[in-house]
């Protein structure tokens, strides 16, 4: 299936249902019920007064449900695209300007996370007041901490250093 | 060895295994040659718990070298106890030292520790992560007793926190050694150790809870201590700690050529019987730690661990 394809069944019809964006980035292709960690993942709480639209559990061809998130006025950074494929591995970014996609591309998994994640190991050195910035590892199926080498395979988003 | 600090079993290779197993044979025949090697080397002992005997150890090995120690003390009577960091307190003594032996309750601290400090820095325990120069002594003793290739080695006890017992695992993946794995399921390895150990090429572990199934194949077996701590109630610990226990009795299904390890302190997983047969190899093992470490040191205090000799 091409892009293409893809983009007028699923985005184009569902875009109705969020509202368009002038300048930004569209996070598409997001597993349904991730959208809430995605933007968990970017620091974004609203209450900066951006402009954010979400759309959650909308039907798809590539993923049965899935969930859209719309950035009004902000492009995202490699390496916040990088720690989004921990939990939204189908992504895919739009990058918009003055309402075209001039930009369009899958996320890719980074080998290594650097202070995003928190080690859920008590008994890490990383949780005891310690300078030093998180580090994991990053497995097919999980992330794995540098400093206590505890592996996480699900739920990582519970991890996420906000 | 490669490498300028020994964080864990798993960053040496067989060949780094094999170098330092021999030069520890060569300094045990003969210690003199070595005696003044590092006269004016100063070695820093951090020890945020107790461990009076790997500690005296690496005390011994050092002034064998013809080096000295110099010890921050309990933590109790240190700045630690007045909140001052890890990373701080191993910046401040790196500077009056040649190397640091770095004991920690949190896992991963000597790996962090190492991201702040120039001079070699050997982990000596940390959390229920590794002990990697126990396994050097560990490794050095399975050699002298029964070999380290087409070796069967049975490991029992607590698995899940038994520090020893992982860098031993990662270690003897270099080498053709069956490794049997026996505790109760409450203490058995860490998932994170087996994902190791079966990404690691060839290494054939497989785990039991009963000994009796795997003991009469066993070359070496290695006995662990299970922790009163370890168990809520008093009961269930009793029960558990029943069934992993030695004696002369339990032996009589093993082979003669048998080899009983343990890192010590033992309680009383081991009858004092066993002490008294040929199977017994756990007070040599604990010999064993001093000539290994020497090595250890030798080769990372000169040059940083580069050490051509
Ligand atoms: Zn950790």
């Amino acid at each position: 299936m091409s892009d293409d394809h893809d983009h007028h069944d699923d985005a184009d019809d569902h875009e109705l249902r969020v509202s368009k964006i002038r300048n930004g980035t569209v996070i598409d292709h997001v597993r349904g019920g991730q959208a809430l960690n995605v933007l968990a993942i970017l620091g974004i709480d609203g209450s900066e007064g951006e402009e954010v639209s979400v759309g959650m559990n909308v039907p798809s061809d590539r993923l049965a449900r899935k969930d859209i998130v719309k950035v009004e006025g902000r492009e995202l950074s490699q390496d916040e695209v990088d720690v989004l494929s921990l939990i939204a591995p189908d992504a895919t970014i739009n990058i918009v300007r003055d309402y075209e996609v001039i930009e369009k591309h899958r996320v890719e998994r980074p080998d290594v996370v650097t202070g995003v994640l928190s080690c859920p190991n008590p008994g890490c050195i990383t949780t005891a007041g310690e300078p030093v910035t998180s580090r994991f590892e990053v497995l097919d199926d999980g992330v794995r901490c540098t400093y206590c080498e505890t592996i996480v395979r699900e739920d990582i988003a519970s991890l996420i250093d906000t | 060895m490669r490498h300028d600090h020994l964080i864990t079993s798993k960053q040496l290779s067989r060949a780094d295994i094999e170098r330092v197993l021999d030069y520890a044979a060569e300094i045990d025949a003969d210690p003199s040659a070595v005696a003044d090697r590092h006269a004016d080397k100063l070695l820093g002992l951090l020890f945020f718990e107790p461990s009076t005997r790997t500690k005296m150890s690496f005390e011994t090995a050092m002034k064998r070298l013809g080096g000295d120690v110099v010890d921050m003390g309990s933590v109790e009577s240190s700045s630690v106890k007045k909140g001052e960091t890890l990373a701080d307190t191993v910046r401040v003594i790196e500077g009056y030292t040649d190397a640091l032996v770095l004991r920690h309750p949190k896992q991963g601290a000597p790996a962090m520790a190492s991201e702040f400090v120039d001079v070699p820095l050997l982990n000596a325990g940390d959390g229920a992560g590794h002990h990697p120069t126990q396994t050097m002594l560990d490794l050095y003793t399975i050699r002298e007793n029964a070999g380290l290739d087409d070796l069967t080695i049975g490991i029992m006890g607590d698995l899940k926190y038994g520090r020893t017992v992982h860098s031993l695992a990662y270690a003897l993946s270099n080498f053709d050694a069956r490794q049997h794995f026996i505790s109760p399921e409450s203490l058995q390895l860490p998932r994170e150790v087996v994902y190791d150990l079966h990404q690691q090429e060839g290494a054939q572990v497989r785990e039991h809870e009963a000994i009796d199934e795997v003991l009469p194949s066993l070359d070496v077996l290695y006995v662990t201590r299970i922790q009163r701590e370890r168990f809520p109630d008093e009961n269930e610990y009793q029960q558990v700690a029943g069934e992993y226990q030695i004696d002369v009795d339990t032996l009589e299904a093993a082979s003669d050529d048998l080899t009983v390890m343990h890192p010590l302190p033992r309680v009383d997983e081991i009858a004092p019987e066993v002490d008294e047969t040929d199977h017994a190899a756990y007070f040599e093992q604990a010999h064993n730690g001093v000539p290994v470490r020497m090595a250890l040191l030798d080769l990372l205090l000169r040059e940083g661990g580069d050490g051509d000799e």
